[in-house]
């Protein structure tokens, strides 16, 4: 098949690696004869995780057909590289949806059980992989394995979270929720410091089966941590004026069309932002309806968004901090990001539920924060060391598939499930054969001693 | 009032792309290529998507003396069929091609089986006095050049025949449209030197099910590429032998 060397790299723009690229467009040639092979989606995974720096990427992109919807039960099955909003499309007039979505649709679904992705409601439904009835995993001898919670279940949980490393996904059988009406019921609600915004995320009065939050990362001192809630569920129809006309269908309309000059984005102008978006969306404090466009992927609607952060791209830092030390460590957190003057455009923080079976996932029982840092200089990455050693202390980890620079030491001590899942790694691909730039960065795999 | 169209090559980028477009319409479709597999799973995402009736069967465009049996067997399943797009191609590797047994498979696949199956469409269309039959040639085929012209050839010589049936089919009102694409990001083309303009296969595909709502007879996809062939084909023969193509 024919193959195209190029540099690639993944949404967050760094690194960028030169990558032997193959494409194919049927189902039988997910497979092949490359020494060291990673499988790619739609390149949603910020850092490395879906690079093979010179060595083969599969594209699953062409092969993403959806195959079979048992509408009564709202188990759907389709191929690896069909994206969410394909799924979406086709699923939400006949009142389904997806049980679990990251914050974009154009994600694929091999790559959704690759990173064991969670949404907004991991607090109330886990992530994923908890979802999944089924995968068709391609293993290095191109031999077909059919795994599920019952059937090779070892091998399953290892493909949950697993990054990629354990086989080429190839099809995914996944359990629907079913929903009232398309559209969503939201109510935000305003925190004045880090404290308030934490007593949201957990309190019984401002809960719902969605909620996120999303943090002003330049207010500092007593205002440190001052934010937002966002809190959702999806509308009965009860709740619809009767009357209710639907909005107009957000269409990815416009796009970042070029890169934008670094200066853009400073901490004067992000401070600017910070401030008028909270006092525009904390003044929602009454429920509204809300298009689960607007409510699940707000940035879908600008094409191209990284961009924004200019030609040196950014780094999303990720990271989990356990329930009982989580309110310690978000602070800490914070204050080292404050401290270091670096603007963060995003910043948010989601409570989490019970840790998954994936023995890579990245989901425990605590908080999560995420971070957008563009990448100005080398002092980026001395902070996110220093924001590590603040994870670690906490028994805490970093987010695999948005990702670019953790250390391999570090990844082990945050994983203690890894020798599990290296059993099962060596058992299927002992010549590690799926391997990708994250793997070996973090020293994930290698060949069967 | 919808169409019941036979995509004969049904698995390529390009004939995946107009079948959506087709059933975007909610046209009913028949898929017929050597791959079944791919087939079914074509078929099972093309009925989720859009809700239409979508059959398939194989078909082996070098295997001649099966067509026969094959349109009778569409036609079992379909009868209300209204049109066919041929959209098989096989562009070989013009170095082996050099070895004439590669040669003419080439020649086979792009003319031979093309020229095959469409006489017996053309046979059935003709006294219905209804049906459209939209044949995909290529740029290719507009001047032969060293780097692929046996698979030019063939493709010039599909253009050609698909002229003639359609002026012998204009009196019974079948309407026989060419189709030459340019570029397009296809396995047959992924990471091939050279390449510009190249347009997606989703473009490609919905352009062609366009062009039943127009009049063109001879369409260029994208439009451009009927400009670019048009300055390739008057660069005089004794410069255009000395250039490197």
């Amino acid at each position: 098949m024919a193959r195209l060397i190029t540099e690639l790299s993944g949404w967050g723009r760094y690194p960028v690696q030169t990558c032997e690229l193959e494409r194919p467009e049927r189902y039988a040639d997910l497979r092949s004869d490359a020494a060291s092979l990673i499988a790619r989606g739609q390149g949603r995974s910020y850092g490395d995780a879906a690079l093979n720096e010179n060595g083969r990427v599969l594209l699953t992109e062409r092969v993403n057909r959806l195959l079979d919807f048992d509408v009564e039960n709202g188990v759907l099955r389709a191929e690896a590289g069909a994206t969410l909003a394909d799924i979406l499309e086709m699923i939400v007039g006949k009142d389904w949806f997806l049980p679990v979505t990251p914050g974009t649709k154009f994600v694929s679904l091999g790559g959704c059980v690759a990173a064991d992705v969670h949404g907004k409601n991991h607090h109330h439904e886990c992530s994923f992989g908890d979802h999944v009835v089924a995968i068709e995993l391609i293993l290095a001898d191109a031999s077909r394995v059919t795994c599920s919670a019952s059937e090779n279940s070892e091998l399953f949980w290892a493909t949950i979270g697993g990054m990629g490393l354990t086989g080429i996904i190839g099809e995914v059988t996944l359990k629907l929720i079913p929903i009232p009406t398309p559209y969503m019921m939201v109510r935000h609600y305003r925190a004045d410091n880090l404290e308030q915004l934490f007593r949201l995320l957990q309190g019984q009065d401002s809960d719902d089966r969605y909620s996120v939050a999303w943090i002003d990362s330049m207010a500092s001192g007593r205002h440190l941590g001052r934010g937002i809630a966002m809190c959702g569920h999806h509308a009965d129809a009860e709740e619809l004026p009767v009357d209710f006309r639907s909005p107009a269908q957000i269409k990815r309309s416009r796009a970042i069309p070029f890169d934008f000059p670094s200066f853009v984005l400073n901490p004067l102008s992000i401070a600017a932002f910070n401030a008028l978006y909270f006092r525009r969306e904390g003044a929602k404090q009454q429920p509204f309806i809300s298009s689960y466009d607007s409510f699940f992927y707000p940035l879908d609607a600008i094409g191209n968004w990284n961009r924004l952060y200019g030609k040196r791209g950014f780094v999303q830092y990720q990271c989990v901090i356990p329930e009982a030390t989580a309110s310690d460590g978000i602070r800490k957190l914070l204050e080292e990001l404050s401290d270091s003057h670096r603007p963060s455009f995003l910043a948010v923080l989601k409570r989490f539920g019970a840790q998954g079976k994936g023995l890579l996932s990245f989901p425990m029982a605590g908080y999560t924060l995420a971070l957008d840092l563009p990448i100005r200089d080398d002092g980026l990455f001395m902070l996110l060391d220093k924001l590590d050693k603040i994870v670690l202390q906490h028994g805490g980890r970093v987010y695999l598939a948005k990702d670019a620079r953790l250390a391999a030491d570090s990844f082990r001590a945050m994983y203690p499930r890894y020798d599990e899942w290296l059993k099962i790694k060596h058992a299927v691909d002992p010549q590690n054969a799926f391997c990708s730039s994250l793997s070996r960065r973090l020293e994930i795999g290698g060949k069967t001693p | 009032m919808s169409e019941t169209v036979l995509i004969l090559g049904a698995t390529s980028a390009i004939a995946r792309a107009t079948a959506a477009a087709f059933a975007a319409r909610g046209d009913a479709l028949y898929l017929a290529s050597r791959d079944l597999d791919e087939l079914q799973r074509s078929a099972a995402d093309l009925r989720l998507r859009y809700g239409v009736e979508v059959r398939y069967g194989t078909f082996d465009a070098e295997a001649i003396s099966t067509h026969e049996a094959f349109l009778q067997s569409v036609l079992a399943e379909m009868p209300n069929l209204s049109g066919v797009v041929l959209a098989f191609g096989y562009l070989g590797d013009q170095q082996a091609a050099r070895d004439f047994k590669v040669g003419a498979k080439i020649i086979a696949a792009n003319f031979t089986g093309a020229a095959s199956i469409l006489n017996y469409c053309a046979n059935y269309f003709e006294p219905l006095q209804r049906g459209f039959i939209i044949g995909i040639a290529s740029v290719a085929g507009d001047r032969g050049r060293q780097s692929n012209y046996v698979y030019g050839a063939a493709k010039g010589a599909l253009s050609l025949y698909l002229q003639g049936l359609r002026n012998r089919l204009f009196a019974s009102g079948v309407r026989v449209i060419t189709i030459k694409p340019g570029f397009v990001d296809t396995a047959m083309t992924y990471g091939l030197p050279g390449l510009f303009l190249v347009a997606s296969p989703q473009d490609i595909g919905e352009r062609i099910v366009a062009t039943l709502g127009k009049s063109a007879d001879v369409v260029y996809l994208p439009w451009f590429w009927r400009y670019i062939m048009l300055i390739i084909k008057h660069i005089p023969e004794s410069i255009f032998k000395r250039m490197k193509l």
